[in-house]
């Protein structure tokens, strides 16, 4: 099981029913794009998972920096006001 | 339609499929990678499913008791009746898609006839087996564009591939009097009727790769009468080896 190191990485994206988004589910290796998509279905969806598979070259992906996270994200960390919490919902609306 | 041929040429389909999926399978964990060995592993469930249907069919049909295990597990070399192509060894990755290649083309050009079977049982596992055998077709065919239009190792390999695996291929274009029968019958289609579209489309795929089709002739031929290859026998002393060391175990 040896890997080249140019293999190429690719992101795999499953939509598992129709009306649903789709979800990342892993990444594998592939050399090219219907190659990916060809190893997506067969690593993937082998117990039913899906109805559409989106592969996009990993390095496509434009990712945050994980020292970033601080800057990023901790900000919204104390505004609990954006938070949809303090609406009373209507009995007639039922559950959302 | 006489069940004596119907249950002959439903064994020589099974054989072909229990045999490829029982080499397929030796790539299990042996692939080049984590992708490929999972894909190849798929194709031979697959062939084993249809295998199964195939088997378990015949054996009624035979009408003597013998169930798919039975028909799969306990005969004698000289009583399996698949194609030589199926259980020649897999030498290499390329070798084994330019085989599946093959086969699954042949295949899915069968079973596209024989959804219009007189059988309605067969009609039933086409249908099935269609949507599968094109997907194998796919597979296949865009690794053998991949390595044949690849690097020079590639394109030697796939060369040396197809003068091995090209004189097994005119078995499966090859009638005789039980298929001539079962095609008389609109059972199945005559093996030599799907030579035409199988050679347009292999063509094709060759053109894509840059790789020279070689002309198709009855060259090596006995599989259908029981006459095998020297590979044989190891392959059937694996595959049988459980049944015949703790008979009629089950898991």
């Amino acid at each position: 099981m040896t890997k080249s190191v140019e293999t190429p990485l690719w992101e795999v994206f499953i939509r598992p029913r129709n009306g649903l988004s789709h979800r990342h589910c892993g990444s594998l290796h592939a050399a090219d794009a219907e190659l990916a998509l060809q190893a997506a279905r067969d690593v993937y969806t082998r117990r039913g998972e899906g109805q559409s598979v989106w592969v996009v070259p990993s390095a496509s992906i434009i990712a945050s920096d994980p020292q970033d996270k601080d800057m990023m994200f901790e900000p919204s960390d104390d505004k609990i006001y954006r938070h949809p919490t303090f609406y009373d919902i209507p009995d007639d609306i039922g559950h959302m | 339609m006489n069940n004596d041929i119907l249950f002959k040429g439903l064994l020589r389909l099974a054989d072909d499929h229990l045999i490829l999926s029982q080499r397929l399978s030796e790539w299990c964990g042996h692939a080049p990678n984590l992708e490929e060995d999972l894909a190849l592993s798929n194709i031979a469930l697959d062939l084993i499913g249809q295998a199964r249907a195939l088997y378990s069919w015949a054996g009624e049909t035979e009408g003597k008791g013998r169930s798919e295990d039975d028909l799969a597990f306990l005969r004698l070399e000289r009583e399996y009746v698949n194609l030589q192509l199926c259980e020649i060894s897999n030498h290499d990755f390329g070798f084994t898609v330019l085989r599946q290649l093959a086969f699954s083309l042949y295949m899915r050009n069968f079973w596209e006839h024989a959804t219009q079977s007189s059988e309605e049982q067969l009609c039933g596992i086409a249908a099935k087996a269609i949507k599968e055998s094109t997907y194998h077709v796919r597979h296949c065919a865009e690794w053998v564009i991949r390595l044949g239009d690849g690097t020079e190792e590639s394109q030697n390999r796939m060369n040396d591939a197809i003068e091995r695996l090209s004189p097994y291929w005119g078995e499966l274009f090859e009638d005789d009097d039980i298929v001539g029968a079962l095609a008389k019958d609109k059972v199945m289609p005559l093996p030599s009727s799907i030579k035409s579209s199988w050679h347009k489309e292999m063509q094709s795929i060759f053109n894509e790769a840059g790789l020279t089709l070689p002309d198709i002739e009855l060259t090596l031929s006995g599989g259908r009468q029981g006459y095998h290859t020297e590979e044989m026998g190891y392959l059937l002393s694996e595959l049988q080896y459980m049944q015949r060391t703790y008979p009629n175990m089950s898991w």
